[in-house]
């Protein structure tokens, strides 16, 4: 006869141990978190203090280092990264759901099960390698058809975070076209419907959501990016007037300007101001692509 | 035998010729010879896994969705052969209309959910629309319930209701055959009479086969039954003979509940 009372006081201490370690592993990401939002929000504290919100958030001047008259308006790079990731995303939107659709859809397993790790492996690309890119393949190239001098611009940049955000973009598409229940493609199918009409009317407006979410989570990724964008758009800081100008963006503009910046100075603040600005814009739009997610997920159960 | 009962209740719409039909190296379906009357109500019993779904799906060629689904034979229909080269699906598929085990309308309002087979292929005016997605939703005796309602996601309907929406469905593209595919298994008793008085009443205009589990349910609304038993047609005939004084021992066995 075998008893099946626990076995002693050790048994329950480890058991206790080994919850308190996941559970803290848990609370340690949260903490970080949470760190990292109150580190942003008391070093840019200083700056708006000495610079005035209204000046950093409506002009269009970045310039701390001038003799006469420092200014710190964020408004041209906020408008540069607008511009490259928006840019991007009408070039990878299109692009990542069309072919999505062709390997929820339309491929043969075989071919499915080459293309999707040649997607993801796109990921992996380093960005330092595709801003490499950029400067010595699509940077000349774009010189040639429009007849410029050089082409580190924001078209580049936009080229180039296409690239990057179409993983993201094509893996949680073809996640949200897979979700789509096979009875609805069977009863489109009986209706007399065509596979294309299928996926048209019936897949895509009913996996939309996700595909939404897709988007938003590339652009979240696009806006964050900095390597690329540094080596491939020119960094000039003057407002952005069109694609084939250099532009420069908030994470450029971090990463150009950190490294050289005196300590605890009015511009080391400011800096760190435009860091909670790009935190908030990613975290909103990562935030409600994960809700969107969600929503989907229990709409489609 | 089965033949000469049938010449006498009108023309065969479906006739159905040596047919197999294999998933992979699995045969589902041996040998199949089987006619269907027009405008009446054939139904296809027996236990779960003998092949009636996979035999009801070739009537509208859904298998061909299954990669590894492989067909021999022939079927028939208005004496055109469906598994020909030059048959057109779409074509196919408006004719011979399908509903299913689980109620599936798709994720849109009631009203597109009726009208999407006719946006499909056709260009209709709204006007015409209206009154097809009408006559659709009072043939399937839903209309009462939803006319007021008709931009209302379809979801939110009972499952009942769902069923029924998704039969006026299939009746908007105006086929000659529905097909049901056990339509009651998923909803309960007061919904499946009000679904069993419905098939009922189609037999006038379209010829129906279904498939059940339900013994009862055959029983009731059927005017012929296929027992089908480990994917052999083991017996065909009326109803009433099939239930009350069966040629079988299989059969007599299957519908005295015996087994299944």
């Amino acid at each position: 006869m075998r008893s099946v009372k626990k076995k002693g006081i050790l048994a329950d201490l480890r058991e206790g141990l080994i919850h308190r370690l996941f559970q803290t592993s848990g609370l340690m990401v949260i903490a970080i978190l949470l760190g990292i939002i109150a580190l942003l929000l008391y070093t840019s504290v200083p700056a708006f203090r000495e610079i005035g919100l209204r000046e950093f958030l409506t002009s269009t001047r970045w310039d701390p280092t001038s003799p006469e008259k420092p200014e710190y308006g964020f408004l041209s790079m906020l408008a540069s990264t607008i511009m490259v990731t928006i840019g991007a995303m009408v070039i990878s939107f299109p692009l990542g759901v069309a072919v999505a659709s062709y390997l929820s859809d339309v491929a043969a397993p075989k071919v499915r099960e080459i293309v999707k790790p040649i997607v993801e492996l796109l990921a992996a690309i380093p960005s330092v390698v595709v801003g490499f890119i950029g400067i010595t393949l699509v940077g000349p190239l774009i010189a040639r058809v429009f007849n410029l001098s050089h082409g580190l611009n924001a078209l580049n940049g936009s080229l180039l975070l296409a690239i990057m955000a179409l993983p993201t973009i094509i893996s949680i598409s073809e996640d949200s076209l897979n979700a789509v229940p096979v009875s609805y493609v069977e009863a489109s199918l009986a209706l007399g419907a065509n596979p294309w009409e299928t996926l048209i009317k019936v897949k895509i407006p009913a996996a939309a959501s996700g595909i939404i979410a897709s988007l938003m989570l590339g652009m979240g990724r696009a806006i964050g990016e900095t390597m690329t964008v540094l080596m491939a758009t020119g960094n000039a800081r003057a407002f952005p007037s069109g694609f084939l100008q250099s532009v420069r963006t908030l994470t450029a503009n971090i990463a150009i300007e950190l490294g050289e910046v005196p300590y605890y100075s009015t511009h080391y603040y400011a800096l760190f101001a435009l860091g909670l600005v790009l935190f908030l814009i990613t975290f909103f739009i990562n935030l409600s692509a994960d809700v969107i997610l969600e929503k989907q997920k229990r709409k489609l159960q | 035998m089965v033949n000469t009962n049938l010449k006498t209740v009108g023309q065969t719409k479906i006739l159905v010729e040596n047919l197999n039909l294999f998933y992979g190296q699995k045969q589902v379906l041996e040998n199949i010879n089987l006619s269907i009357p027009e405008n009446q109500v054939t139904a296809i019993i027996g236990p779960s896994g003998c092949g009636k779904s996979s035999f009801i799906r070739a009537l509208n060629r859904m298998n061909d969705l299954i990669p590894e689904a492989r067909i021999e034979g022939k079927i028939l229909i208005d004496e055109e052969n469906i598994y020909d080269r030059d048959i057109d699906l779409v074509a196919l598929r408006k004719k011979v209309g399908m509903v299913f085990q689980k109620p599936n309308p798709f994720p849109k309002s009631i009203f597109d959910n009726v009208a999407y087979g006719l946006k499909i292929g056709s260009n209709h005016n709204r006007a015409d629309l209206e009154k097809i997605v009408e006559k659709s939703l009072r043939q399937a005796a839903i209309w009462e319930e939803v006319k007021d309602r008709l931009n209302q996601n379809a979801l939110k309907l009972s499952g009942g209701q769902q069923q029924r929406l998704c039969i006026a469905r299939a009746l908007a593209v105006e086929p000659e055959i529905i097909l049901f595919d056990e339509p009651c298994s998923a909803i309960d008793p007061i919904a499946t009479a009000r679904v069993e008085e419905l098939i009922h009443q189609l037999k006038t205009e379209f010829t129906v086969v279904i498939v059940t589990h339900n013994m009862q349910q055959a029983a009731r609304i059927s005017d012929f039954t296929a027992f089908l038993w480990l994917g052999e047609l083991i017996e065909y005939d009326r109803t009433e003979k099939i239930f009350t004084n069966p040629a079988n021992k299989l059969t007599e066995d299957y519908v005295t509940g015996r087994f299944g």
